[in-house]
């Protein structure tokens, strides 16, 4: 028996093998939570947990807090890191290495001990914003910075960066031309998919809003599971379908225009 | 007088020549400063702390020998360690073979892009809704427990519990074979079908295939993406405090009870702890470039 036909028939239910495996494993926990979130009533499937869920204000309030953070995050991240990754791609390669080990430093410190290195800094003056959301902002953008750093790098490897800035100089566009009206839109499903992978780790982190007390849907569930059975799961199904149609939307925007399955990959660092 | 100083002294030129000082490193100053204020600076105050007595600030060095003779310290690292080599190990495995499977085992192209989808929620999908969902799963009134019980199987009948090592270990998985499948996806890509026909036609077997080409290709890849991997548990924190309520020894949860201020608690030793995390991680990601540089070697 040669390679090919290894490949061809032996390998072929190998691959199956290992898929289904990986699909078995990826959804059974989910099913199993939407299962039990079902089971609000006794002996009926129903979905009151969800209604429940919807109904509560402090869901509402805590959830939408949580987008307000994540998209803050994700325009503070864009005007920050677009132009310095633009930049050293377009002039300043021998900033690379520096910048680089910088974006991938949260990877490397725990957010704990992030977390609380944040609180000791700033809960003295003249540093003293430990109650403002501007703390707690830049903190996520932080967390989010290796995501959204690597995927903005990878947008702008795909693109002619040097012939674009060329082509708007000669045509009389200002710098701040060229970064938001050519640069940016050639670059958009790169920044998408840092933007989403932010807006997950923002719904999903705990550690920040709650140390640095501020509302958010995490510390929010956590809380609720000390209270209640069924709401946290059907919370928990409620925020998977947000990320995942999220990931479905990157896909989506990024089809056609080739490198949307590129960035995600460099987004998952 | 030579042709160098005519040259030189030439003709009047229509413009002085203006030294040329470049100010376009100022366009990076919005990131330095950011990252300074809100990391840099935050994170050294680390090391500081570290070595400074809690209460009267003056040097001191008794949480670093503490640490290094507290056998309950040690112990959390040692269970922070062996967690993140199992699931680093095993996530490694399993995702490799996984993206192996999705992007050379012939399957529907379909196959893939949904993987990569799935893998970019699940490797994202961690602390406490992750802990629910396993809840849901794998506790004594979990939905696969009571399937296992009705089929004559109970685990909690033979040693297994979700709260404690090993179902933390297989928590984890959830959200470490993903995060393998991407990283590892690229370098995949990067075998060439031309190597497998090659190593046919000179008669090689599917096993020296793989014993002497893909495999000390891949090898390079797969050591720096289980390294970070390692890195992805090493720190994890919500996930654990969630599924045990921190019954289990972590040193991220050691270092949350000791910062909180718990009784017996003191912020200096948690700062301490802090710095072995970030002196073994820093390790852990020297080795990953050490071995990065040998992969883009092959993928070019």
């Amino acid at each position: 028996m040669n390679l090919t036909t290894v490949k061809k028939h032996g390998g072929k239910i190998w691959a199956w093998f290992w898929m289904i495996l990986g699909i078995l494993y990826f959804f059974l926990p989910l099913i199993a939570t939407f299962l039990f979130s079902l089971r609000a009533k006794l002996n009926v499937l129903s979905f009151t947990a969800y209604q429940h869920v919807f109904n509560d204000s402090n869901f509402v309030y805590n959830f939408s807090y949580s987008v307000l953070w994540g998209v803050l995050t994700i325009i503070v991240g864009v005007l920050i890191f677009v132009p310095t990754a633009y930049l050293i791609r377009l002039k300043l390669p021998q900033f690379r290495i520096p910048v680089e080990f910088i974006t991938m430093l949260p990877f490397v410190i725990p957010a704990i001990v992030y977390v609380f290195s944040l609180v000791r800094t700033f809960s003295q003056p003249p540093l003293l914003i430990v109650d403002s959301p501007v703390l707690l902002v830049a903190a996520y953008t932080v967390l989010s910075m290796p995501y959204m750093y690597s995927a903005i790098d990878t947008g702008l490897r795909a693109i002619d960066v040097r012939t674009l800035t060329e082509a708007g100089q000669s045509l009389g566009a200002g710098w701040g031309t060229i970064l938001f009206r050519i640069i940016l839109p050639n670059i958009r499903v790169a920044i998408l998919s840092g933007a989403f992978l932010s807006f997950a780790i923002v719904i999903g982190e705990l550690i920040l809003a709650q140390y640095l007390v501020k509302p958010a849907f995490a510390p929010y569930m956590t809380y609720l599971i000390q209270q209640k059975a069924y709401e946290p799961a059907a919370m928990a199904i409620i925020s998977f379908a947000l990320t995942w149609a999220a990931m479905g939307v990157i896909q989506f925007i990024g089809r056609g225009s080739g490198g949307g399955e590129q960035s995600q990959i460099a987004g998952g660092h | 007088m030579t042709v160098k100083n005519i040259v030189e002294q030439g003709a009047p030129q229509a413009r002085p020549a203006s030294k040329k000082i470049s100010w376009t490193w100022l366009g990076l100053t919005p990131f330095f400063i950011f990252t300074f204020l809100f990391l840099l600076y935050p994170a050294s105050t680390l090391g500081v702390r570290s070595f400074q007595d809690s209460r009267t600030h003056v040097f001191t060095l008794k949480y670093v020998t503490q640490l290094l003779h507290d056998p309950y310290l040690l112990g959390a690292y040692w269970i922070s360690i062996k967690i993140s080599v199992i699931t680093a190990v095993g996530g490694g495995i399993f995702g490799f073979l996984l993206a192996y499977s999705a992007i050379r085992g012939g399957l529907p192209r379909f196959m893939r892009s949904s993987l990569m989808t799935f893998c970019g929620v699940a490797s994202n999908f961690a602390g406490v809704p992750l802990a629910f969902a396993f809840i849901a799963l794998l506790s004594p009134s979990g939905e696969l427990t009571k399937v296992l019980i009705a089929l004559g199987f109970n685990p909690y009948h033979h040693g297994f519990t979700l709260y404690t090592f090993w179902g933390l270990s297989i928590v984890y998985m959830y959200f470490q074979f993903p995060l393998m499948v991407l990283i590892i996806s690229p370098a995949i890509d990067g075998l060439r079908r031309e190597w497998v026909e090659a190593a046919e036609n000179l008669g090689a077997s599917p096993a020296q295939y793989w014993r002497y080409v893909a495999f000390p290709i891949l090898l390079p890849a797969i050591l720096g993406a289980v390294v970070l991997l390692f890195g992805n548990s090493f720190g994890a924190f919500a996930t654990a405090q969630a599924l045990t309520g921190g019954q289990i020894n972590l040193v991220t949860i050691v270092i949350g009870s000791q910062l909180r201020g718990d009784i017996l608690s003191d912020p200096g030793l948690g700062y301490a702890l802090a710095l072995g995390m970030v002196v073994i991680m820093a390790f852990a990601i020297i080795a990953r470039a050490l071995l990065q540089q040998r992969t883009e070697r092959w993928l070019r």
